[in-house]
């Protein structure tokens, strides 16, 4: 029987029941503008501020320390380029990042250096995972920033945040995180862990698209990412986005209430549709199998092209992704799988499944039924396979 | 990637996929690099294309391109095999997403590939007929 699944939680996730509960009187009836002064504009106001305060709770920050912006993008791109700006005028103009992030750290990175910043990108290990010492031999007494990803977006490894933050702390180097795909799988403490800003986004977490946060330590000192109003203490201005903030906030403390459930619940089947998909010959997971996140399952699949596979599956029903080129827009697959190691022909055969509280066993059943059909169609058809068969022997 | 219906039925069901063992011309073009590899049998009778069969291993616009452009030239004669372009392929198939245009020039130099085998096979040189049969230059940069 077909199914529909969605394995494409990485990407974003169906917008959940509270969370749109939450959001729909500020959508209808509760339409004022958070700035006016009558009881209509107060509630709106109000909900604004207990929306900041769920968020800072969440990770243990002040309400104050949370700005509300467009999404992850956005947060990224005024965390990196504000810090980089403001530290440049104390003579600091090196940024130190890795090569797998997200693009909207890298493209705001190779922004910066047309600007005349200098970025020291660092490798990963094969595993997916960026080496504390290495961020330690990095910084140097120019460095305005470190910007490491909580958890990758492909490949899901999850990076030893704390150390990092330590390390910076110590060191008296600013630490941004982009921590868009860790909320709600991972417990975060801004202050424990010595995080100074961080980004995070709705959508991924089963709140609406168009809304994110960008968490910024008291004290930070930064240009204002929009000039006009007073709105986000007048650092981002514009009218705010009421039925976004509110869902966001909703979808924040459903997600950072429930992070050991939500593992609980996903490294078991995570694990089945992983070991079910080794059981086809000649492929490989990729990323660290423990430091991973719940959710992510993310192979190569060698002799086939990750596009073909993604159109094979989504005819039968599963939503899934690929670092193939063809899926890029590019010529090149991946930095992510390149960045591990991978040569571009395995990185082409790459499907990321990414389930979420939603996925069920039946789902992950569905998938390993399917797919090994899939793969043997594709691979009959594949001159590739052909010639892998070829060296084999 | 907004495919045609076209695109995907070609996808879904492509014709001539598969090897002729005795083939008259082999072609093979792409790299795996660079994400496709085209590979095209003929039988050839009299000048004319009487079987054709794919193997490719690419994204969907690769195997959708594959599997129009061996239809559209079996039961043709070499010289109008020769002059099928990647164009006439993409408009046949309505259209292709402009990033997926290069995936069809593929198409059209494994023909050109395959046929230049065929006069390598019968002692004559293919260059001045067929023409260049390199990689895409796309390819080539990776």
């Amino acid at each position: 029987m077909k199914r529909f699944v969605y394995a494409d939680n990485a990407a974003t996730t169906k917008i959940s029941e509270p969370v749109l509960q939450a959001m729909l009187p500020y959508l209808r009836e509760e339409y004022g503008n958070a700035s006016s002064i009558y009881a209509l504009g107060r509630r709106a106001g109000q909900a604004i501020k207990d929306a900041r305060e769920t968020v800072a709770k969440a990770f243990n920050a002040q309400p104050d320390e949370i700005f509300f912006t467009s999404g992850g993008s956005e947060a990224d791109n005024w965390a990196i380029k504000g810090v980089a700006h403001a530290m440049a005028q104390k003579g600091k103009k090196h940024l130190i990042t890795t090569v797998f992030e997200h693009h909207a750290v890298l493209h705001t990175c190779q922004a910066l250096e047309k600007e005349g910043f200098e970025v020291t990108y660092l490798p990963v290990d094969p595993m997916g995972l960026v080496h504390v010492d290495q961020v330690a031999q990095a910084i140097r007494p120019d460095t305005a920033l470190v910007s490491i990803m909580y958890a990758n977006n492909e490949i899901g490894t999850i990076q030893p945040i704390s150390q990092i933050g330590a390390l910076c702390r110590e060191m008296g180097v600013l630490f941004h995180t982009d921590a868009v795909q860790a909320v709600g799988n991972v417990d975060i403490d801004v202050k424990e862990q010595n995080i100074d800003l961080l980004s995070m986004s709705a959508h991924k977490i089963h709140g609406p698209k168009g809304t994110g946060v960008l968490y910024c330590r008291r004290g930070l000192r930064f240009p204002n990412l929009i000039d006009g109003g007073g709105q986000e203490r007048g650092r981002r201005a514009g009218t705010e986005n009421v039925a976004g903030i509110v869902g966001l906030a909703k979808a924040v403390e459903l997600a950072c209430s429930d992070v050991a459930r939500h593992t609980a619940h996903l490294v078991p089947l995570r694990d089945q549709l992983i070991a079910g998909i080794l059981q086809i010959p000649r492929t490989r997971l990729n990323g660290d199998p423990i430091q991973r996140l719940a959710g992510n399952a993310n192979l190569s699949i060698e002799g086939v092209e990750g596009e073909s596979l993604l159109l094979m599956l989504d005819l039968a029903g599963v939503c899934a992704s690929s670092g193939s080129a063809c899926t890029s827009g590019s010529l090149d697959p991946s930095h992510v799988l390149l960045a591990i190691g991978l040569t571009h022909e395995v990185a082409h055969g790459s499907l990321r499944l990414s389930l979420s509280d939603e996925t069920t066993q039946e789902d992950v059943d569905y998938i390993l039924q399917v797919l090994p059909g899939i793969v043997e169609r594709l691979r009959a058809m594949s001159p590739l396979w052909e010639k892998i068969c070829q060296e084999a022997n | 990637m907004l495919y045609s219906d076209k695109v995907l039925d070609h996808f879904t069901n492509p014709r001539n996929v598969g090897e002729i063992p005795d083939a008259d011309a082999v072609g093979e073009v792409g790299n795996a690099k660079c994400g496709d590899i085209m590979k095209m049998y003929l039988k050839i009778k009299g000048g004319i294309i009487t079987d054709i069969k794919f193997k490719t291993y690419g994204c969907g616009a690769a195997i959708a391109t594959s599997s129009m452009a061996t239809e559209m030239i079996k039961g043709k004669s070499i010289q109008e095999a020769l002059q099928l372009s990647n164009k006439a392929v993409v408009e046949a198939l309505d259209g292709l997403p402009p990033t997926k245009i290069h995936c069809s020039v593929l198409a059209e130099q494994a023909i050109k590939s395959a046929l230049a085998d065929y006069y390598r096979r019968q002692g004559v040189d293919p260059e001045p007929i067929v023409g260049p049969t390199g990689e895409c230059s796309a390819c080539e940069d990776l």
